[in-house]
C-alpha cells in the first residue's frame, strides 16, 4: 500500500538540496568552461574520478576536507589532459569529452579496487545554533554540511565573476570569439585551460559529494549519468549562474520525489520512478531548445570550435 | 617551444601511421601502469595481445571468443561511424543495443513454443526496428526542435537499462524459472537460437551482418552520393547545404542506421552468446564501439581491424584477470587510455609539428 | 627630431613565403602614411608586426627614437600604437561598452566609461550607444566601436587596416574627417589599402610594398592613381571593357521577397524584388552584412521561399532546393569560398562534384563515376588556369585567387541559364579578379543571364548593365550603370534610394 503521508515536505525540501549538490557542483563549473568556449563532454568521467579520489584520501587521512581537497586536484589533473588534447594537439573535443568519460569510469574503477564496502568518515551538518531550531526555515536552511553552503556560494561567486569582474568578462570574450581576443592579444588557450581545470575540480568536488556524503559509500559506476544531467543543466540553464541552481533544485526535487514514492510503496514500477529523472531531463533540454531564437542567443559563439592562431 | 603548422592537404602516411602508434603509445603507457599494480609489465602485455591467439593451453578456447566479442562491436562501431562522420553524435548506441535485445526477444517469446523457421528471422527484423526506434527519439527531438543529440541519446541509455530492470524481473521473466530474474533461454529454444555457424570460430550471425555491414559501409562511403553527403555535412555543413543535402534528412538516416545496427548487435547477442534477456545483459559494447570507430579511422575496414584489436583486449584482459589477477576495470581504463592516444595523436594527419628554430624558405 | 615610428629591415618568413623582406620606413607625428599594395604583399603582416602580434625574423623598429619591440599587443598598446582591424576583432553578444573596456589596459568604471565613449563618439561626430549588443550594429558602427577602443587610449600612431571596405561613399567621409581631425591634432595614421583614390584623398606618403618588399614611396597627391597601380601591380594593367549586351527576355524574377532571418545577428529581407534579362548582368551594390548570404541563398535554393515568389522563365521555383535549380540552368557561387561554395579540406575532385553532380551528369543512380567527375574537375583547371598541382589536392591548399577561380569556373563550365555570383573578387589579386570578370562577362555575352553581388563598386560599375543597392535587407530598384554618378550610387546605398535618386535620374 502507499502512504503519501509518509512524505514529510520539509523534509523533502532539505534532502532535495543534498540531492541537488553534486550535479549543482557539476554543472556550475561546465558552465564556465562553456562560458570560454569548450565543450567537455567529460564530466561524468571527472566526477567518478573525484568520487574516489576523495574517498580514498577521506578515509586514509579520516577528514573528509582533505578528501574533497583530494577530489578537486584529482579531477582538475584529469580534466588537463583533455585540456592539453583539445587545446594544444587540436583534437575534437566531443570525442575527446568521451574519452575523458570512458578513461576515468575505468581509472576510477580500477583506483576503488579495495574500497568496496568501506565506509566514508562522516561529515556532520554545521552547527547554527538556535537557527537550526527554527520552524521550517531552521531544518530546511540551517540544517546542512559545509558543502552544501559551498556550492551555493560557488554560484553566487561564478554570477559576480561573470558579470562584474574584468577577469570574467574575458573569460566571456574568449568564448565569444576567440579570434578576436587573440587579436587583441588575451591569452586564448592558458584562459581556456584554468577554465577547464576549475570545471574539472568543481566535477570532482560533486563526485567526492556522492561517495562522502549523499551515499557514502564507493560503488563502482556510481555516479550513474550525474555528470550527464550536469551538462543537460546548463543548457537548460541558458549558461546563466542562478538558473543553474533552479536546475539542480529541480532535478534534485525530482530525484528525491520519485525515491520517497518508491520508498512509499507506490503502485508506479520502480524501474518508471528511477527512469522518471533521466526522461524529465529529456523533455526538459526539448522545451528549451525548441525556443530557437534564444538557444542561439545565449550559448556562446565559439563553443566547442577548435582554436588554431595562424599567426 | 613547439609550434604547430596546418599541412596544406592531410597527410596520407599518418592517417594510417597514427592508430599505430596510438596502440603503440598505449601499450607502453598500459605498461606502466600495470607496473604500478604490481605486474610485470611485459607478462600483462603478452597476456593480453599474444596469449589468446597463441598460448598452447587457453587459445583453443578463447580464439573463437575473439569473433563473439568483435562482432557486436563492428556492426555497432560501423553504424556509428557514418554519423560521426557526418558529425552526427550517437552516443547512446549502448540503449539502442538494449532495446533492439528487448524487441527482438519480445517478439520472439510472445510465440513461445513454435517451432517455426520464420521465427528467428522476424527476431532479426524486430531487434533491427527495436534499435531503429529508440535512435528514432534523438533524431525526432533534433530535428524537430533542435535538441542535442549527444545529451539525449546519452540519457536515453539510463532509460534502456531501467527498461531491461524491468523486462527481466517482471514482463519477459521466465514463468518456469521459479521467480528468479530473467527471460526463458532463447539461445536454448532451436527456434530463437543463433548458434556457432562453424564449430571452433565463435562465427554467428551477428559476426556475419557485422561482415556485410563493413562492406556495405565501404560501398556507400566510398561510391554512393549517400557517403559523399556525409562526409560533406561533418566537414562543411554550409557547402553541404550548397551542395542540396538535406540536414534533417541525413540526421534521421544516420541514427536510423547506427540505431539500427546497434538494436541488430543486441539481438544477435541474446540470441547467441547471452543466451537469455538478464538485468546485466548490457556488458558495455555500445560504448566500446566508439573506441571502435575511432581507432578504425572512421572507416570500414578500419574499424573491421579496430573491432578484432579490441575484442583481443577484451579477451586478454579476461585472461590476464585469471592468469595475473590484473583487475578488470585495468582493461577498462586502457582502453580509454588508447582512445586518448589517438585522439591525441591524430595531430599528426593534420598538422607539422616544428619545434625550436624557425626555418627560412 | 620629427621621426615617431621607424622601420628598419623587417623581415618575417612564413613557410614557402617571405612576407616581409626588408622593409624599412618612417612615420612622422601627424603624418597620413599610406601602406599601399596587392592582396599578399605583406601589408597584414607588417602591421601584425608592429602590432606585438607577430615576431619578425629580423630588424629592428624605433619608436621615438627608442628601439621598439613589443612582445604582444598589450605592449603595443602601452606604447601607444593602436590598431583597427580589418577583420573586426569585435564580439557581437557583448555590448559597445565592454568590447571597447577590452580593448583597453586600465578601463574606467563601466560608468565612467560609458561616459567616455559618449564623450569622444560625440567629438569625433562618430555618435555611439554604449550599452547597445554589438551584433545589433551596422558594419559602419561597428567600425566607429574600434575606433573609439583606439581613440580612448590617446594613441601616437592609429593602424587602420582597411578602413573602408566596408563603408559606404558618406560614411567614408565621415571617416576621413574624423582621421583629418586626428592627423591635425599631431596623431600618426598608418592607412592601409588598396584603393588609391582614397589614398590620394587622405594620406601624406606612401609606401608601396609588392611581394613583401618595398617597391616604391610616393607622395600621393603628387602622383596619378595609374601609377601608383603600377607600381603595387608591377605590369602594365589593361582594364577590361564592359561589354554592350543585348538583354534579351527576362528568364528570372523575384517578386516581393520578404524573409525573416534565422540567425540573430543577420539582416531580415524585405520586400525585395528583381528581373534578370539573358545576356545582362545586374549588379547589386551594398556594404556586406545587408542581406547578401541572405538574397543568395534564396536564390540558389538553399534557403526555400513560397513557390510564386522566384521564377525562372515563368516556372514557379520559390520551394525548389538547389539541385532541381541546378538542374533548370539556375547556379550560384557564395562569397565564402572555404566552408560555403567549397569543403576546405575535400579534393578538387570532391569539390567538383558538390554542384557538378546534376548538370555534368557524374552520378548514375546516385553511384558516383569519380572518373568523370575527375575529368570535370582537370577541365576546369585548365580551362581557367588554375594554379594547383592536380585535382587530388584539397581547396584549402589553394590560394584564394586560385579557389575563386576554381569555384566560379566550375559553375560557368557547366553553362548555366542564370549565374548568381557573391563577392567574385574579394580577396583575390587583380590578375585572378580580371580573368574571374572576364569569365562573367564572357558568359553574359553567351546569353545567360547574371547578378553579381559586390562590394566592390568599381567593380560593378566596370561589368554591370544594371546597378541597384542592398541595403538593411532592402534592394533599391536598379538603374543603367552608363549614366549613374558616384554620388548618386553613394545615395542608393545609402538607403535614401526611393525619393532623392527618383528625381536625379
Amino acid at each position: 500500500m502507499m502512504d503519501l503521508s509518509s512524505i514529510n515536505p520539509v523534509v523533502l525540501v532539505a534532502s532535495l538540496m543534498v540531492a541537488a549538490t553534486p550535479i549543482l557542483l557539476a554543472a556550475i563549473g561546465e558552465l564556465i568552461v562553456e562560458k570560454s568556449g569548450v565543450l567537455n563532454l567529460g564530466v561524468e568521467g571527472m566526477m567518478i574520478t573525484g568520487a574516489i579520489c576523495g574517498f580514498i584520501i577521506a578515509v586514509e587521512s579520516g577528514s573528509p576536507v582533505i578528501g574533497f581537497f583530494a577530489a578537486a586536484l584529482g579531477a582538475a589533473l584529469l580534466s588537463s589532459i583533455f585540456g592539453f588534447l583539445t587545446l594544444v594537439l587540436l583534437s575534437n573535443q566531443v570525442a575527446t569529452g568521451l574519452a575523458l568519460t570512458l578513461f576515468g569510469l575505468g581509472l576510477s574503477a580500477l583506483m576503488g579496487q579495495g574500497y568496496i564496502g568501506i565506509k566514508a568518515p562522516t561529515t556532520s551538518p554545521l552547527n547554527f545554533g538556535v537557527l537550526g531550531d527554527i520552524p521550517l526555515i531552521g531544518r530546511i536552511l540551517f540544517s546542512h554540511d559545509w558543502m552544501v553552503y559551498l556550492s551555493l556560494a560557488l554560484i553566487a561567486g561564478t554570477w559576480a565573476f561573470l558579470k562584474f569582474t574584468r577577469a570574467g568578462l574575458v573569460l566571456r570574450a574568449v568564448g565569444e570569439s576567440h579570434d578576436a581576443a587573440h587579436a587583441l592579444g588575451y591569452k586564448v588557450i592558458r584562459i581556456r585551460l584554468l577554465a577547464i581545470m576549475f570545471g574539472g575540480a568543481c566535477a570532482g568536488l560533486g563526485g567526492a559529494y556522492l561517495s562522502l556524503v549523499r551515499v557514502p559509500q564507493w560503488t563502482e559506476g556510481m555516479t550513474a549519468g550525474a555528470g550527464w544531467i550536469a551538462l543537460a543543466i546548463v543548457v537548460f540553464a541558458s549558461w546563466k549562474p542562478w538558473r543553474v541552481l533552479l536546475g539542480a533544485y529541480l532535478f534534485g526535487g525530482i530525484t528525491v520525489l520519485q525515491l520517497n514514492l518508491q520508498a512509499a510503496g507506490a503502485t508506479i514500477p520502480v524501474e518508471l520512478l528511477s527512469m522518471s529523472p533521466y526522461i524529465i531531463t529529456i523533455l526538459v533540454l526539448v522545451i528549451i531548445s525548441a525556443d530557437r531564437r534564444r538557444a542561439a542567443l545565449s550559448a556562446p559563439a565559439d563553443l566547442g570550435k577548435p582554436f588554431h592562431a595562424t599567426s | 617551444m613547439i609550434r604547430l603548422e596546418k599541412r596544406p592537404s592531410p597527410s596520407k602516411v599518418w592517417t594510417y601511421a597514427t592508430p599505430v602508434l596510438a596502440v603503440v603509445l598505449t601499450m607502453l603507457a598500459g605498461g606502466i601502469l600495470f607496473a604500478i599494480l604490481g605486474k610485470d609489465p611485459l607478462e600483462a602485455i603478452r597476456t593480453i595481445f599474444w596469449d589468446p591467439l597463441f598460448h598452447p593451453q587457453f587459445s583453443g578456447f578463447s580464439r573463437p571468443q575473439l569473433l563473439v566479442k568483435a562482432g557486436p562491436l563492428i556492426l555497432i562501431a560501423i553504424g556509428l561511424s557514418m554519423g560521426f562522420r557526418a558529425g552526427i553524435w550517437n552516443i547512446g548506441a549502448e540503449g539502442q543495443y538494449i532495446v533492439g535485445a528487448l524487441a527482438g526477444a519480445a517478439a520472439g517469446l510472445a510465440l513461445y513454443p513454435s517451432e517455426s523457421v520464420l521465427i528467428f528471422p522476424m527476431m532479426v527484423i524486430a531487434g533491427a526496428l527495436g534499435g531503429w526506434a529508440w535512435a528514432m527519439i534523438p533524431a525526432i527531438l533534433k530535428v524537430q526542435f533542435r535538441t542535442n543529440e549527444i545529451l539525449v541519446s546519452l540519457l536515453l541509455v539510463y532509460v534502456a537499462e531501467n527498461l531491461l530492470a524491468s523486462a527481466s524481473v517482471g514482463w519477459l521473466r521466465n514463468p518456469e524459472g521459479g521467480g528468479f530474474p530473467g527471460s526463458r533461454s532463447l539461445s536454448g529454444w532451436d527456434a530463437s537460437s543463433n548458434p556457432e555457424l562453424i564449430a571452433g570460430t565463435g562465427m554467428h550471425w551477428g559476426v556475419v551482418a557485422g561482415f556485410i555491414a563493413v562492406i556495405f559501409a565501404y560501398v556507400v562511403m566510398s561510391r554512393h552520393l549517400l557517403g559523399y553527403h556525409i562526409q560533406l555535412a561533418g566537414q562543411a555543413p554550409r557547402a553541404a547545404r550548397f551542395a542540396g543535402v538535406n540536414p534533417s534528412r541525413l540526421i534521421i538516416m544516420c541514427l536510423g542506421i547506427s540505431g539500427a545496427l546497434a538494436g541488430l548487435a543486441g539481438l544477435f547477442e541474446v540470441t547467441g552468446p547471452a543466451g537469455q534477456i538478464s538485468i546485466d545483459f548490457n556488458a558495455g559494447y555500445g560504448f566500446t564501439a566508439i573506441i571502435v570507430a575511432f581507432l578504425g579511422r572512421l572507416n570500414p575496414i578500419g574499424i573491421l581491424l579496430a573491432g578484432m584489436l579490441m575484442a583481443l583486449t577484451y579477451i586478454g584482459g579476461e585472461l590476464a584477470q585469471f592468469m595475473l589477477a590484473l583487475p578488470a576495470a585495468a582493461i577498462q581504463a586502457f582502453q580509454g587510455m588508447l582512445l586518448f592516444f589517438l585522439l591525441g595523436v591524430d595531430v599528426l594527419s593534420n598538422y607539422r609539428i616544428r619545434i625550436g628554430a624557425r626555418e627560412t624558405a | 627630431m620629427t621621426t615617431l615610428l621607424k622601420l628598419n629591415g623587417l623581415t618575417k618568413a612564413y613557410p614557402g613565403v617571405i612576407a616581409n623582406d626588408d622593409v624599412s620606413f618612417e612615420i612622422a607625428p601627424g603624418e597620413v602614411h599610406a601602406l599601399l599594395g596587392e592582396n599578399g604583399a605583406g601589408k597584414s603582416t607588417l602591421v601584425k608586426m608592429i602590432y606585438g602580434l607577430v615576431k619578425p625574423d629580423s630588424g629592428t623598429m624605433a619608436l621615438h627614437g627608442d628601439a621598439f619591440a613589443p612582445s604582444e599587443p598589450r605592449a603595443a598598446r602601452a606604447a601607444g600604437v593602436a590598431m583597427v582591424f580589418q577583420h573586426f576583432s569585435l564580439f557581437e553578444a557583448l555590448s559597445v561598452a565592454e568590447n571597447i573596456a577590452l580593448g583597453m589596459e586600465n578601463p574606467p568604471k563601466p560608468r565612467e566609461l560609458s561616459h567616455q565613449i559618449r564623450e569622444v563618439s560625440h567629438t569625433y561626430g562618430l555618435p555611439l550607444d554604449p550599452d547597445r549588443r554589438v551584433g545589433e550594429l551596422s558594419a559602419g558602427e561597428r567600425q566607429r566601436v574600434e575606433i573609439i577602443r583606439c581613440l580612448l587610449q590617446d594613441p601616437k600612431l592609429l593602424i587602420m587596416d582597411e578602413p573602408t571596405s566596408v563603408l559606404t561613399p558618406q560614411e567614408v567621409e565621415i571617416l576621413f574627417t574624423t582621421l583629418r581631425k586626428l592627423s591635425a591634432e599631431g596623431t600618426a595614421i598608418l592607412y592601409i589599402s588598396h584603393k588609391l583614390e582614397e589614398i590620394r584623398a587622405l594620406c601624406d606618403a606612401a609606401t608601396i610594398l609588392r611581394g613583401g618588399k618595398v617597391v616604391g614611396t610616393c607622395v600621393p597627391k603628387e602622383t596619378t592613381a595609374r601609377e601608383m597601380a603600377e607600381l603595387m601591380v608591377g605590369k602594365v594593367l589593361h582594364q577590361t571593357k564592359s561589354g554592350e549586351h543585348d538583354a534579351g527576355d527576362v528568364v528570372l524574377k523575384m517578386e516581393s521577397l520578404s524573409l525573416p532571418s534565422s540567425t540573430p545577428f543577420g539582416t531580415s529581407l524585405q520586400n525585395v524584388s528583381l528581373e534578370l534579362r539573358r545576356g545582362e548582368i545586374l549588379g547589386i551594390g551594398g556594404v556586406a552584412g545587408n542581406g547578401q548570404d541572405e538574397l543568395l541563398a534564396a536564390l540558389s535554393g538553399e534557403t526555400k521561399v513560397s513557390s510564386d515568389v522566384i521564377k525562372f522563365e515563368n516556372r514557379e521555383i520559390g520551394q525548389l532546393g538547389p539541385n532541381e535549380r541546378r538542374e533548370m540552368g539556375l547556379l550560384s557561387a557564395p562569397e565564402e569560398r572555404l566552408g560555403h561554395a567549397a569543403a576546405p579540406d575535400m579534393s578538387l575532385t570532391e569539390n567538383a562534384l558538390l554542384t557538378g553532380v546534376v548538370r555534368q551528369e557524374l552520378a548514375a543512380h546516385r553511384f558516383i563515376n569519380w572518373a568523370k567527375t575527375k575529368t570535370f574537375a582537370e577541365t576546369v583547371i585548365e580551362t581557367f588556369d588554375v594554379r594547383t598541382p592536380g585535382p587530388t589536392n584539397a581547396a584549402r591548399s589553394l590560394s584564394g585567387g586560385n579557389l575563386q577561380k576554381f569555384v566560379i569556373g566550375r559553375e560557368v563550365l557547366q553553362s548555366p541559364e542564370v549565374l548568381v555570383v557573391n563577392q567574385p573578387t574579394w580577396g583575390v589579386d587583380a590578375s585572378a579578379a580580371a580573368s574571374i570578370r572576364q569569365a562573367l562577362m564572357d558568359l553574359a555575352s553567351t546569353g545567360a543571364g547574371v547578378i553579381i553581388i559586390s562590394q566592390d563598386l568599381d567593380e560593378l560599375m566596370e561589368v554591370a548593365d544594371r546597378f541597384c543597392a542592398l541595403n538593411a535587407g532592402r534592394l533599391s530598384a536598379s538603374r543603367p550603370t552608363k549614366d549613374l554618378t558616384v554620388d548618386e550610387v553613394g545615395l542608393m546605398l545609402g538607403g535614401a534610394h526611393d525619393m532623392e535618386v527618383a528625381h536625379v535620374g
